[in-house]
């Protein structure tokens, strides 16, 4: 018997949008939310034991397989912390039950998007997916309707579509490249064929084609200087949000250009993509790491430090090479549990003292001690201090770095080192000092954000074998 | 295949490249939106023709959507939106008209240079690309240079116009994409819809610069 699971981790959201939208009780809201994304977790789990016939649509090889889980997974905690975090903002009179419907709503369009990005065997399905997956977004960063959510919403939109529209038009030029030697139709637009037909595209179309792919692309990844509408999206938006937009859809979005880096790396005559990563993801770490001193928004802080990350697992990426791109593979795995955890902790840091200003908070470590326990944890193994998965990956990118480009290791460690300090100086202000504002107990549920963190210091002490055989081979794939 | 065909096909996506020209200048929003209608209604004739060119009928689909939803409804419910709201009054660009259509026609030239090595594929495709690559632009353009909301939403939506020309141009690209396009664009346009309500809930305008108060790091202050 064949399990469709993979048709499941789609079909499971698509099912739930109708049926949040029209459920009243945001208890039982939060509720289907929770189960719909547990069962598609469940879905992604199953793909790890089926056949994978090939088909010009779904793809599900070495690569995606993992990401789909880490998406199900991190989705699957995020709807839990989600749960309690809106119950606390419907007590406050910031949101409405019938805003909770449509967010809930969203949240599945959300997953059931960045899920069809993820399997598509087919450039077009995988940019429908990416497009749907910026406008559910987009409606949830606006939630609040306050003057600052609308302006965010409305930039991240334009922004957003502006590079859509940009990718889109790559992936025609794609399309016209490979028809001339796969032919007309489906297996002109598959993943598969087209890097089997690599080595025989016309190089220089292909180039072109990858620089709308990057700029369209990088504008999701956040990428510098393409990262305008990160930190507005994740300062203004739910807390959730941000840490699905940090964790999860940035991933996806490097995913799609590591998708289309794997085609030119195929064709030695095509421009060369690492240096053009290399070069965008340094540019992306110094500046973030600089932007981290001048933050006084929580938020905003941790937002610009995804825009710092995403750069070094896209300088990993164009490093290429064995233990470079193993270490760009933790890396992104790494950021992912560890950033939706920070959001966690912060969500209710911000709810508890009512505010998201980095001056009006201090001292939790007085006032709420779990609470500080929990964001000291993320912000040390963010910061990439050991004995924390990060600093696995970030070791090894820089010893890779420095044997085969030295220079370049120094402007990578200098990046790391300068945002190392922001954020130390930051954890002392936010987590020691005077305490200020409410003590009132918080409302929190702080397993997703334990289990987030547990996850990244197995990581960092000892990777099971079946996961670290996994990475080289995709590490193997990426060349 | 005889060259009368591609001329067609030239002419109306050539048509589309004047008439976005034609949304540049325009100083009214209701014109815009009936210049607006106008490219979409074009848009689906150059599908069309494409259709009849390359013998795929499922691209009538495509031209049957473009004609209806863009050529129709999403103009009539523009309107709707411009009189409710009465907004119906003229645009405020961020830099003159001349400038812009200077600059547009920088971007056309960009346009042509940027597909070059596409000729060595194929002639024709080219010169398709070409068109379509300068409609992208030109509505990329169009959002960058206007401050009201409207006016950015059909610019976005004659950015789209010119990726389905783009689209519809690669021949045999397969029917999904082509449906999820327009399926995309009535998404947005729903985005756009609740976002021009919010706006005029909250500013009673939807002239974005009023937006530009609440900008960024306001906290930082």
């Amino acid at each position: 018997m064949t399990i469709p699971a993979v048709e499941a981790t789609i079909l499971i959201p698509a099912v739930a949008i109708p049926v949040l939208a029209l459920i009243s009780g945001y208890r039982l809201g939060a509720a289907l939310n929770i189960i719909a994304c547990g069962l598609t977790l469940t879905a992604a789990i199953i793909l790890l034991f089926t056949e994978h016939p090939r088909s010009d649509l779904i793809i599900i090889d070495d690569f995606n397989i993992f990401l789909i889980i880490l998406t199900a997974f991190v989705g699957f905690t995020t709807s839990i912390f989600s749960a309690t975090y809106l119950a606390h903002e419907i007590e406050i009179g910031r949101l409405t039950p019938l805003f909770l419907r449509f967010y809930h709503a969203m949240y599945q369009a959300l997953m059931c998007a960045m899920n069809v990005a993820l399997v598509a065997n087919n450039i077009g399905l995988m940019w429908v997916g990416v497009e749907v997956a910026t406008l559910s977004t987009v409606m949830m960063v606006g939630i609040y309707r306050t003057p600052e959510a609308i302006e965010a919403a409305w930039k991240y939109f334009i922004l957003g579509s502006v590079g859509i529209g940009l990718a889109f038009f790559g992936t025609i030029l794609v399309y016209l490249v490979a028809q001339e030697v796969v032919g007309d139709g489906l297996p002109a637009m598959s993943w598969d064929l087209l890097v089997k037909s690599a080595p025989m595209l016309d190089p220089k179309l292909l180039s072109l084609a990858f620089v709308f792919l990057l700029v369209g692309y990088g504008t999701k990844v956040g990428l510098a200087p393409f990262h305008a509408w990160l930190p507005d999206a994740h300062a203004e938006g739910p807390t959730p949000i941000s840490a699905v937009l940090s964790g999860l859809l940035l991933n996806v979005a490097l995913y799609a250009l590591l998708r289309f880096k794997m085609v030119l790396a195929g064709n030695s005559a095509a421009i060369d993509v690492g240096a053009i990563m290399v070069a965008l993801g340094l540019i992306s770490l110094v500046f973030a790491a600089f932007m981290l001193y001048r933050r006084r928004d929580i938020k905003r802080l941790f937002a610009y430090s995804s825009i710092e990350h995403m750069g070094i697992a896209a300088f990993a990426f164009g490093m290429g090479g064995p233990l470079a791109n193993f270490a760009g593979l933790l890396h992104m795995t790494m950021h992912s549990l560890i950033k939706s955890g920070i959001f966690f902790a912060v969500g209710h840091i911000a709810q508890v003292k009512g505010t998201q200003r980095i001056a009006a908070i201090s001292g939790i470590s007085v006032t709420h001690p779990v609470l500080a326990v929990l964001f000291s944890l993320g912000v040390i193994a963010i910061a990439g201090l050991p004995p924390f998965g990060m600093f696995t990956s970030e070791f090894m990118l820089v010893s890779s770095t420095f044997a085969r480009q030295p220079v370049l290791s120094v402007v990578l460690v200098a990046g790391l080192l300068i945002a190392f300090g922001a954020l130390i100086l930051r954890l002392q202000d936010v987590v020691f000092g005077e305490p200020t504002g409410q003590a009132h107990p918080a409302q929190a549920s702080y397993i997703p954000a334990y289990v987030h963190l547990t996850l990244v210091l197995i990581a960092g002490l000892w990777l099971p074998e079946p996961i670290v055989q996994w990475f080289r081979g995709v590490a193997a794939l990426l060349g | 295949m005889s060259t009368l065909l591609f001329d067609v096909a030239h002419l109306l996506a050539g048509g589309m490249l004047v008439l976005s020209f034609a949304l540049l200048y325009q100083d009214r929003i209701t014109a815009v939106i009936n210049v607006f209608a106008l490219q979409a209604i074009t848009l689906s004739l150059s599908v069309a023709w494409q259709a009849l060119v390359q013998n795929a009928p499922h691209l009538i689909v495509t031209a049957m959507i473009a004609l209806v939803v863009k050529g129709f409804v999403v103009p009539y419910f523009l309107q709707r939106i411009i009189r409710a709201l009465q907004i119906h009054r003229g645009i405020e660009q961020v830099i003159g008209s001349g400038m812009t259509m200077l600059t547009g026609l920088g971007l056309v030239a960009l346009s042509i240079l940027l597909v070059q090595p596409v000729g060595e594929v194929n002639i024709y495709v080219r010169e398709d690309l070409a068109f379509a690559l300068a409609v992208i632009l030109l509505g990329l353009l169009m959002m960058i240079t206007r401050r009201n909301a409207v006016t950015q939403v059909v610019g976005f939506m004659s950015l789209e116009n010119g990726l389905v020309l783009a689209a519809t141009g690669a021949k045999g690209m397969p029917l999904v994409v082509e449906v999820s396009v327009a399926f995309s664009i009535l998404i947005a346009f729903i985005v756009f819809g609740v976002f021009v309500f919010r706006m005029r809930e909250r500013f009673d305008t939807v002239d974005v610069t009023a937006l530009d108060r609440f900008r960024g790091e306001r906290r930082d202050a």
